[in-house]
């Protein structure tokens, strides 16, 4: 498992080329977060804030229940701080498995959990100042799907 | 024993309300509930900060807590909006 929290950018590609090259992998599934402009184009940064004595620690424990949860032979996390311009890359996770059916699911529980468990706060700068981005009522929502064992990697014979 | 002191700090728009990222309390507070009632109740801008608990978040010690978790023992207490991640 490797968990970098970090003001600089990162190079996707060379990440993944060198992600869960080992024995027994079967799938690789990577999701990267992009600063996306507020739709009016208006968008100058996103100001990241985040906890540091607790940011590192905080994505170690959502990865390791993913880690838990799902047979996973490499877990990645990355996510930036700091000044972001649109376009910019935010973060990156990647999943490594046997099976395909483990690497999906433990991706998106991951970004899940990133989005609402994590400590990072988002900020929209536009001419007319900053504003903080609100924590929507659906990502709380998100998590309550792998609360009931949803999600769980499916057992021998399921023919995945 | 002398009345235990905390490291407070605060992040994204509390820290902006309140003034200051961190700061050093002495609190004999026993819950997170506690040490809030005691910061509402020095000056407006931390009554403004936490007027509504249900959006605020609280870790203690860097761990997500409860307003009702005891600080008994706690050198760190956090408090911030809901987070955004991802």
């Amino acid at each position: 498992m490797r968990v970098h929290v970090q003001p600089g950018d990162f190079d996707p590609g060379a990440e993944l080329s060198a992600f869960g090259r080992r024995a027994g992998v079967g799938a690789v599934v990577s999701f990267t977060g992009i600063v996306r402009d507020n739709g009016t184009g208006t968008l100058e940064a996103m100001e990241i804030e985040h906890y540091p004595a607790m940011t590192e620690s905080a994505i170690r424990r959502i990865a390791e229940a993913a880690q838990a949860r799902w047979a996973l032979a490499d877990l990645l996390v990355i996510h930036r701080f700091g000044r972001l311009a649109p376009g910019a890359r935010i973060m990156m996770v990647a999943t490594a498995s046997a099976h395909r059916a483990a690497a999906f699911a433990a991706a998106e529980y991951l970004m899940d959990y990133l989005k609402s468990r994590a400590p990072f706060w988002k900020k929209e700068i536009t001419a007319q100042g900053g504003e903080w981005v609100a924590a929507r009522n659906e990502d709380e929502a998100a998590l309550a799907r792998w609360r009931d064992g949803a999600g769980k990697a499916p057992g021998p014979g399921s023919g995945i | 024993m002398g009345i235990p002191d905390f490291d407070v700090l605060y992040f994204a728009w509390v820290r902006e309300r309140i003034g200051l990222p961190r700061e050093r309390i002495s609190s004999t507070a026993g819950t997170v509930g506690d040490l809030v009632a005691e910061l509402r109740s020095r000056e407006d801008r931390y009554a403004a900060a936490f007027a509504d608990l249900s959006a605020l978040r609280v870790a203690v010690d860097q761990e997500l807590a409860d307003f009702d978790a005891p600080l008994a023992g706690a050198r760190e207490v956090a408090f911030f909006p809901p987070m955004t991640g991802g």
